[in-house]
């Protein structure tokens, strides 16, 4: 499967900037590295030469292996940099962090940032290739393109499908990233969640509204739920942990009003039985929870390959201009 | 010494009028005020002739909120810099903050302020002072000795004194000295930590968003204690539509009560943050197109008496970072003008209702003789053409702190000569 668009993007900070055909050919690519790295031999050279750097100035396991993963099969020299351990405390700009980054000659920076808009802050100032791999609650969309994928092998097709996404869309950059990534790609998107946890105006995306999880899972094709941050059981946004679970948590009696053959989505790490059931996460002819872990290293295999072909376009135009000049 | 302002389209904000006339400055004063052609112009005439060449001649701005940063922080904006940036702004006097470090919250700084002010400043300064120690919103400052010094108002700019009590005592003891209480209208656990207003925009962006009824409830409070305390009480920035009823029942009802605006609330709205424009990041933050139509209009009605510029320097440092991070406020003295004639332009108000906001409603407020275009009133003068367009640069604004949202903006009219107390501040000969 190969699209004939190319996607000429310099960096990926947002889904917002991408089109339906930039988005088709990221998955299309992807879908070949998916058989990759099911092959005995996963390594290629397609990044050979050239350096990624995680910076993630939030704490992150999956999302910074993924990305390490994905770097190494692709023959990069990855390094990972915590920042919240290191020069933010001493009072260090981000601006700076980047610049003195920058003068290490990267290629690929894979950057995590707890406020929104940092990553593009951050873009602005360096001469590499940078993806978002999390902004505040603004964006990730990795692991949209992620979702889109698992959603795609599984279902066949990425639209026309009726898709609910549950849970805290407040604090999320997942639900963002989603919602407009499976918006532009024309499907049918139900947010369910307690109002405490909705962003202002929400309704005027182009989705419907729900506070009723069972309302609103009536006849989708697939159930996203999201993960709820610790910081928000205490009583500020929700009363309780058990409340949530008996209102939004899914279970199979919740899940019975979706289609019979409705995949289960998240993005991790879980809270059993906080939102969703032990038992139907592990459920293994439901959920595609492990697909999804696997597409994330292969998507973004195919991102950093994208994002490096254009970055050796614009590097190879910039030589040329020098030469005639 | 005595000049004669011919060929002038006087604007008198107080008598609603705009006519063809001429104006004679006697020792800094206005002394005479005539129509038409100026009967005693010509060789025989005894003082300096100015010929303004039928262009726009209005009472210098009276600019209430101007921050400038002395003492603390002078590589940001100095009382020089201030100074020659509101002359080229046809701003004749600022009436600045006390949000500096440390505040102005005791008649020692004051004393200094005022000291720096007159000999740095090419324009009158009137420094208002803190109402709250520190502006922490605990103890009240000495607001008599204060007063004596010339405090022109008390407030705490934009910290909100969230101790009811304290705030009716600070209230009641201005009120007997009959000093004027500014406030920042915000509740201000609802508003902690937003940088942009809720809605549509703020949920794209993912940015910590406050709703717009917290400027309500904020207002809503403070005419409460202004009725318990019969304080004379001015709220510094009324920015949404929803604060608006409040505010003319407080009037209707007769409370010692005026509201402002700043500059920026008039012309832009939260879309212009586009993606993360800190300079765009002001407190309150921008609100929608409808909150905009609807302090514009109320300015056009009276109901909000005062624009401001709410002169806000930073410097670069500031403004390059994470939009939640980067400081608010922008520059303005110099851009004040041109964006309130954009009002104009647009058809919302006349030249006089304008002038009103800018010069008449907020010298009355303070008790200063100035803004007015009368016999007897200073010679503060501005001279404009109202349609002479360019392309704003912030590296040739006279403040040291270049942050402007209106950088690389076609603006329409501009300021041709600035005069205080009859003498010509800008541009200088």
């Amino acid at each position: 499967m190969t699209s004939s668009h190319t996607f000429a993007g310099r960096h990926l900070l947002g889904i917002e900037q991408l089109s339906p055909a930039d988005i088709t050919t990221i998955l299309d690519l992807a879908d070949q590295y998916v058989d990759v790295n099911r092959r005995a031999d996963k390594h290629s050279d397609v990044l050979a030469g050239l350096t990624q750097i995680n910076m993630f100035f939030e704490n992150s396991t999956r999302t910074q292996a993924s990305f390490e993963l994905a770097g190494k099969r692709l023959g990069a020299d990855v390094m990972n940099m915590a920042m919240q351990a290191s020069s933010i405390k001493k009072g260090e700009t981000l601006i700076d962090t980047a610049l003195t980054l920058n003068a290490m000659h990267p290629d690929i920076l894979v950057v995590r940032h707890p406020h929104s808009g940092a990553v593009n802050l951050l873009a602005e100032k360096v001469n590499c290739a940078v993806l978002n791999a999390g902004d505040g609650p603004h964006e990730h969309p990795t692991q949209a393109l992620l979702d889109a994928l698992t959603i795609r092998r599984a279902k066949g097709r990425l639209h026309r499908l009726n898709i609910a996404i549950c849970g805290d869309i407040a604090h999320s950059r997942v639900a963002r990233s989603n919602l407009m990534l499976l918006g532009k790609m024309e499907n049918r998107i139900r947010l369910i969640g307690p109002p405490t946890l909705m962003p202002s105006q929400i309704d005027q995306f182009g989705v419907e509204v729900y506070d009723d999880m069972r309302k609103g899972l009536e006849g989708v094709d697939v159930v996203m739920m999201l993960r709820l941050q610790l910081e928000r059981m205490d009583g500020g946004f929700i009363p309780s942990a058990r409340e949530y679970y008996h209102r939004f948590g899914l279970d199979a009696e919740k899940l019975s009003y979706a289609k019979d053959d409705a995949i289960i989505m998240h993005p991790g790490p879980m809270n059993r039985g906080v939102e969703i059931d032990g038992t139907l996460a592990d459920d293994i002819h439901r959920s595609v929870i492990q697909e999804q872990v696997e597409m994330g290293v292969a998507v973004r295999m195919a991102v950093m390959d994208l994002l490096a072909r254009n970055l050796r376009t614009a590097r190879a135009n910039e030589t040329k201009k020098e030469t005639y000049v | 010494m005595t000049i004669l302002l011919t060929n002038a389209r006087l604007i008198d904000p107080q008598a609603g009028t705009e006519t063809l006339g001429w104006l004679q400055i006697t020792d800094g004063m206005i002394t005479e005020i005539g129509n038409g052609p100026a009967p005693q112009n010509g060789p025989e005439y005894g003082g300096d002739s100015f010929d303004c060449g039928g262009k726009y001649l209005a009472p210098g701005i009276v600019d209430i909120g101007v921050k400038v940063c002395e003492p603390g922080e002078r590589h940001k904006e100095s009382y020089r810099t201030a100074g020659l940036a509101a002359a080229a702004g046809g701003i004749t006097t600022m009436v600045t903050r006390p949000d500096t470090s440390p505040a102005i919250d005791s008649p020692e700084v004051l004393e200094f302020v005022t000291r720096r002010a007159n000999e740095a400043a090419p324009v009158n300064v009137r420094p208002m002072a803190a109402l709250t120690k520190s502006r922490d919103g605990q103890e009240m400052t000495e607001i008599g000795f204060l007063r004596d010094a010339g405090a022109a108002a008390f407030t705490d700019c934009d910290r909100v004194t969230a101790n009811p009590k304290v705030f009716s005592r600070a209230l009641t003891y201005a009120a007997s000295l009959g000093a004027l209480v500014i406030a920042h209208v915000q509740e201000p656990t609802l508003s902690k930590g937003a940088a942009v207003t809720s809605g549509k925009f703020a949920t794209l962006r993912g940015l910590p968003a406050v709703n717009v009824m917290a400027e309500r409830m904020g207002l809503d409070r403070d005419i409460a204690l202004i009725e318990m305390t019969k304080a004379k009480y001015h709220a510094d920035q009324i920015t949404t539509a929803r604060a608006l009823p409040a505010l003319q029942r407080a009037k209707a009802n007769g409370l010692d009560i005026t509201a402002g605006v700043s500059i920026h609330h008039l012309t832009l709205n939260e879309l212009d943050v586009a993606d993360y424009r800190t300079f765009f990041k002001v407190k309150p933050p921008l609100r929608s197109e409808d909150d905009r139509i609807a302090v514009v209009q109320a300015v056009a009605s009276g109901l909000i008496d005062i624009i401001s510029s709410m002169h806000t320097p930073q410097d670069e440092e500031s403004k390059r970072l994470p939009f939640e991070e980067a400081a608010s406020g922008a520059v303005a003295l110099e851009t004040l003008l041109p964006a309130a004639l954009s009002l104009v332009h647009a058809g919302h108000m006349d030249l006089p209702t304008l002038f009103r906001a800018l010069s008449y409603n907020p010298a009355r407020r303070l008790g200063l003789s100035a803004g007015r275009l009368t016999v007897g009133a200073p010679a503060d003068l501005v001279l404009f053409d109202l349609n002479t367009p360019f392309v704003l640069d912030r590296f040739k604004l006279n403040s040291k702190s270049k942050n402007t949202p209106f950088d690389g903006r076609l603006m329409q009219g501009k300021v041709l000569a600035t005069f205080v107390n009859g003498t010509q501040v800008f541009p200088t000969k």
